[in-house]
Parts: C-alpha cells; structure tokens; sequence
C-alpha cells in the first residue's frame, strides 16, 4: 500500500541494537537492554511506566544519546549516522504531536513541506492520508476540535508523511477512551499489512498480543523476557477463571470444587473472597464447567467471569512482584478484568 | 558506501550531506516554520490581545491617566515621552508568545517529532524567531498609530524614525532569545504561563519608560539608568525626539549584542537537550 523506500546496503534486520545503557543522574533507565526486529515485522516493547520503554524508543529515533552499546536501523547507526537514520524513520510520541490551531490539512502539508516534498506532492500525500485515517471529513477544521482519537490518528498520519521505512509508535492508545484504542488498532493493523516495520510500546499485554508479532517484556531497564505473544501467555498460564463467594465461609469448599478445573494452585484473595484459576486456553468451557462444579457443592458466586490475563499477571509471574508504576491497571478495551488484590498493591501511586 | 565493524554490528556508512544542500534545506526548513509560525499566530486570538489590545490599553493608560501626573521635559510633552517607552515594553511583553508557544511544542512533543525528521536543527528556532521579528513588526505599527491618534508626533526627521522603530524591534527579539530559552528550559506551558512574564516587570518599570529615572530613589536609579531597557528607551527617544545618539547607542548594542550572545547559545542548547 505505501510505496517503499529503499535501504541500499543493508540486508539485516530494521532494528537492532545491542546492551543499550542510558543513565538520568542515578536513575539506570536501560541497563543492557538487547532488540531485534526483521523487516516488516511488528515488535512490541511492554513494561509499566518507567521500566525505560520510552528511553529506548528516543534513542532509537535519534533523540537521545545512549552511553553505553550501539544501535542501527536500516543498518544506519543512530548516534553516527543520525541524520541518515532520520530519513528513514517515522515517530509518533505519547501525546498527539500536532498543532491545535491549524487544521488537520494544514498540519499535514507543513509536514509535507518539513519533509522536502515540494507543494503539489506535499498537498497531495495531505490528501491521501486523511481520506485513509478517515479525516477527510474533519480535514479543514482546527484540530483543536477534534476528538481524542482523532487527534492520534492524525498524529499517526502525520509520522507518515514521508513514507517512513520504520515506524516507532511510543504508547500508540495511552489515553483513549475503549472505542479510539479499537479503532487505532485497525488503522495500526492495516498499516502493518502494507511492509512497515514498526516497534510500538504498550503497557498493556492485550494490546502487543493483538498487535505485535514477537514482545519483548522490560522492567527497570531490562529485558526480562521476549517471544511470541502466545509462548508469553503460556508462561502465564492463559485466561484466568474468577468469582467471589458469597458465603465466605464456604471459600475453603469453593477451591476445592474447582481446584481440579486450575492449572496450578487456585489463587484466593481472602478479603475480597475472590478466587482466580488460571485455565490457559480452554476459556468459555472452563467457564461452563467452573459454574457446574460450585452448582454441584451448592456455592453461590457474584461476578463470575473469564478475563485475559493482564500486565500484571505477566509481571507476578515473571518476577514475582507486580506493574509497578503501571499508571492505571486497567486492560484496553476494558473487557473483562477486574482489579485484583496484587494490582492495587503493585500499582505504587 | 563502507561498512565499520564495532562489536558484532556492521554498520552502513552514510556519506554527510554537502555543505551547500543543508544550507538550502535548512532555509527552506526556517521558511515553512515562520510561516506555519506566522498563520498559529494568526489564528490564536489570545495572542492577539498580548499583542495588541494589552499595548494599546497601556498608550491609553498612561496617556490620559497617568501622563497629567507626571512632570517630563522634551517637545511635545508627556505623549512623546510615553511612546518609544511603550514601543520597547510591548516588544518585550511579545516575547512573551515565544516562551508559551515553545513550551507548549514540548510538552505535546512536537519539537521531539522535529528533532527525529531530517531538518535543520537551527530551523525551529530561527523559524520561530522571523515569525516573531514580523510579528513585532505587525504590533509595533498599530501601537505608533494609536499613538499619533492621541498627540505622539515624531520631531526629528523620517530615518531617526525608522531607525527608532527598527531599534524597538531588534530590542525585542533580543528578549524573545531570552524567552526562547526560558521556554525550552521550563518546558511547561503553564509554568511558563505563570512566570514566564514576570520577570519582565521590574525590567519594563523599573526603567525610563514610564517616568523619568530621576524621580526614583538613588538606590534605585543605579539599577534603573545602567539596565538594558533604559538604555535602549533612551536612544529610541533620542532618534524619535532628536537628542544626543551617541553614548546611548553604544551602551544600547552592547546590551543587545550581548543578550544574543549570551541567550542564542543557551536557547539552542535547550533544544538540542530537550
């Protein structure tokens, strides 16, 4: 769908950089962090706040000296060869990067210009785009007026003015509303089905296994595990089956009845009377048989319900310890979860 | 094209661009930010009333308020005083839009998205500082109309003029450098909104603008002869009212000449920091 730039010279993957290291005083924001992504692929770069996704991402795009370890894109070095690195690439940072006044046409084609596209190319690549992020409408009024999600789709739009050959996406949905983040995820989606190779970073596990096509997880600078999103959930244990018991002095039989259904030991928070089991991918027939099972002993439940398993539950089980930082818990599209006991604790607000 | 090996990546080495294209670029780059610059200006009316209506209430003020009040010495009386005093507190105030404007493109990470796109890095700031040399242009003229409404006449020729009016505008962008780097350092729009002006105060009204300096108290007149806006005001009124050019003229491009020196270097490195 885009027309490709070249890369002469270069038969490696799009990004790669190896034992990055950047310092803030004392604060080790990446400490040796390792990344490859082949042409054309999708990588998504999860972690809570602060766990130095967007230190990687800025310098990767060339904002940012690391100190230690190199990285290429398009085999150009980002810190050498950063002006090279800058013809190639597309950025799109955690806030809508555009200007308010000017409307979604005008920003456009500025960028266009910025880009050294002369005037009639820089009208007509304006044009394109907003007709294909569905803003043609909208496209003559100040982007003051425009909805949340529509000033990130033009944002979106407006990294791609220059038909970048990588796309670096930092928290492409951080801030909208369910409906934007499902809408962005098709444009995202559709993007990615044209050649680009694009990195994006999320705070949510649903969002780089919809997206992504390998993840990489880092917390405080570091990769602490990298893979498909299914192999990652595998670690995890899949979808977790939950309900509260209404009579908590039947939690000790309510485990037991389901106990046979869990992968694993039944996770009980005794406050809440919630218990979880973990039921990897058998999803709606665990569910059907969970709700037989506490029938059978006579146990009434409350908020019975299936949900993916969330950042949080890819942290207790990577480290034993949960998203801290992670701004909100809650999981885009807001689908099935519920706030766990761990979360609450995790979430250092 | 070479390849260099360091660790285990080879890298694409990627000739520089020549000298003479980047020149180019870069102009063309510094054309199309004043111009997008120049059209934000237009369509933001809060500008406006900094720009204009604020000065303008300000001739009105001092013209039939305060002016009977104040006792000066130079043909024409007090509106001729008042006038090269307002012309260079208004180019000062206007610095003002170049701080918010600045920080407000880096809190929203558009100067983060120019620093990652091929362009000149110099373009954003010399973009924005052409846009903001029309813009006191723009201001400067309204604010001298109003003044001849009201009884401002210049006395000393049509080039002591021109002279004054350009010195009021160089003056300007001289504090826009300065409010260049304050915004990039606070990079906070609303921080910048609360005390990106004030430092601007004791500068415009602690000077020969409004009254003059020997009426103050003497600790205060040391402050208030040997700081820039007076000595800048100073030479304007010399130009516009006729009067001696020369002292003040030195002791004015030494000022000017040494806020750019001081205040380009430090706004550039607050963007290249970011």
């Amino acid at each position: 769908m885009l027309d490709r730039k070249t890369s002469p010279g270069w038969s490696g993957p799009a990004i790669v950089a190896e034992r990055l290291e950047k310092s803030f005083g004392d604060v080790r924001a990446l400490r040796g962090v390792d990344l490859s992504v082949e042409r054309g692929r999708v990588l998504a770069v999860l972690g809570p706040n602060g766990a130095g996704k967007t230190t990687a991402v800025r310098i990767l795009t060339t904002l940012l000296t690391p100190d230690g370890g190199r990285a290429l894109v398009e085999g150009r070095d980002v810190v050498r060869s950063a002006e090279a690195v800058r013809e190639l690439i597309g950025l799109a940072g955690q806030s809508a990067a555009i200007v308010e006044e000017l409307t979604g046409r005008e920003n456009l084609e500025i960028m266009g210009r910025l880009y050294h596209l002369g005037n009639d190319q820089a009208r007509a690549r304006a044009a394109e785009l907003l007709e294909r992020f569905d803003l043609a409408e909208a496209a003559d009024r100040p982007a003051k007026g425009y909805s949340g999600g529509m000033q990130r789709r033009l944002d979106l739009a407006a990294s791609l003015v220059a038909r970048p050959l990588v796309l670096f996406l930092d928290e492409p949905t951080t801030g909208l509303d369910p409906r934007s983040r499902i809408g962005m995820w098709d444009v995202i989606r559709e993007l990615v089905s044209g050649g680009t190779t694009l990195l994006l970073t999320t705070q949510y596990l649903e969002e780089a296994d919809e997206l992504a096509d390998e993840i990489v997880v880092i917390d405080h600078g570091q990769v602490i595990a990298a893979g498909t999103g299914q192999t990652l959930k595998n670690r995890i244990g899949g979808d977790v089956v939950e309900f509260v018991v209404v009579d908590r002095s039947r939690l000790d039989d309510a485990r037991g009845a389901v106990g046979p259904l869990s992968d694993g030991e039944p996770t009980v928070d005794l406050d809440g009377a919630r218990i979880g089991i973990r039921v990897g991918d058998r999803g709606s027939d665990a569910l059907v048989q969970t709700v037989r099972a506490l029938d059978a002993v006579g146990i009434q439940t409350e908020g019975l319900g299936i949900r993916r398993p969330s950042l949080d539950d890819v942290f207790l089980t990577l480290t034993g310890h949960g998203a801290e930082g992670s701004g909100d818990g809650s999981a885009p599209g807001g689908r099935r979860r519920r706030p766990r006991a761990a979360a609450a604790e995790g979430s250092g607000r | 094209m070479t390849a260099t090996t360091s660790g285990s990546l080879v890298a694409v080495e990627v000739p520089p661009t020549p000298a003479g294209r980047r020149l180019r670029l870069g102009l063309l780059d510094m054309l199309n930010l004043t111009r997008r610059d120049v059209l934000v200006w237009a369509r933001n009316p809060s500008f406006l009333v900094f720009a204009v209506i604020q000065p303008v209430m300000f001739v009105l003020l001092f013209r039939f308020v305060f002016g009977g009040a104040i006792n000066v010495d130079v043909p024409g009386g007090y509106v001729n005083y008042l006038m090269p005093g307002i012309i260079a507190q208004s180019a000062a105030f206007a610095s003002f839009g170049t701080a918010i404007a600045l920080a407000r493109q880096m809190q929203r990470g558009v100067i983060d998205r120019f620093r990652s796109m091929p362009m000149a890095r110099s373009a954003v700031l010399l973009g924005r500082l052409t846009a903001d040399t029309l813009r006191l242009v723009v201001t400067l003229l309204i604010i001298l109309a109003v003044g001849y409404a009201v009884g401002f006449r210049f006395e000393n020729g049509p080039v002591p003029a021109v002279l004054m009016v350009v010195l009021g505008v160089v003056f300007g962008v001289a504090i826009c450098t300065v409010s260049a780097y304050v915004g990039l350092a606070i990079k906070d729009e609303e921080s910048v909104g609360s005390f990106g002006l004030i430092w601007l105060f004791p500068l415009t009204f602690v000077s020969a603008a409004f009254v003059p300096v020997g009426s103050m108290p003497g600790w205060l007149q040391a402050f208030a002869k040997n700081q820039p806006v007076t000595t800048v005001i100073d030479e304007m009124r010399s130009l516009a009212l006729g009067g001696p050019l020369g002292l003040h003229a030195w002791q004015s491009a030494a000022w000017l000449a040494g806020i750019f020196a001081v205040f380009v270097p430090l706004a550039v490195r607050a963007y290249r920091r970011v």
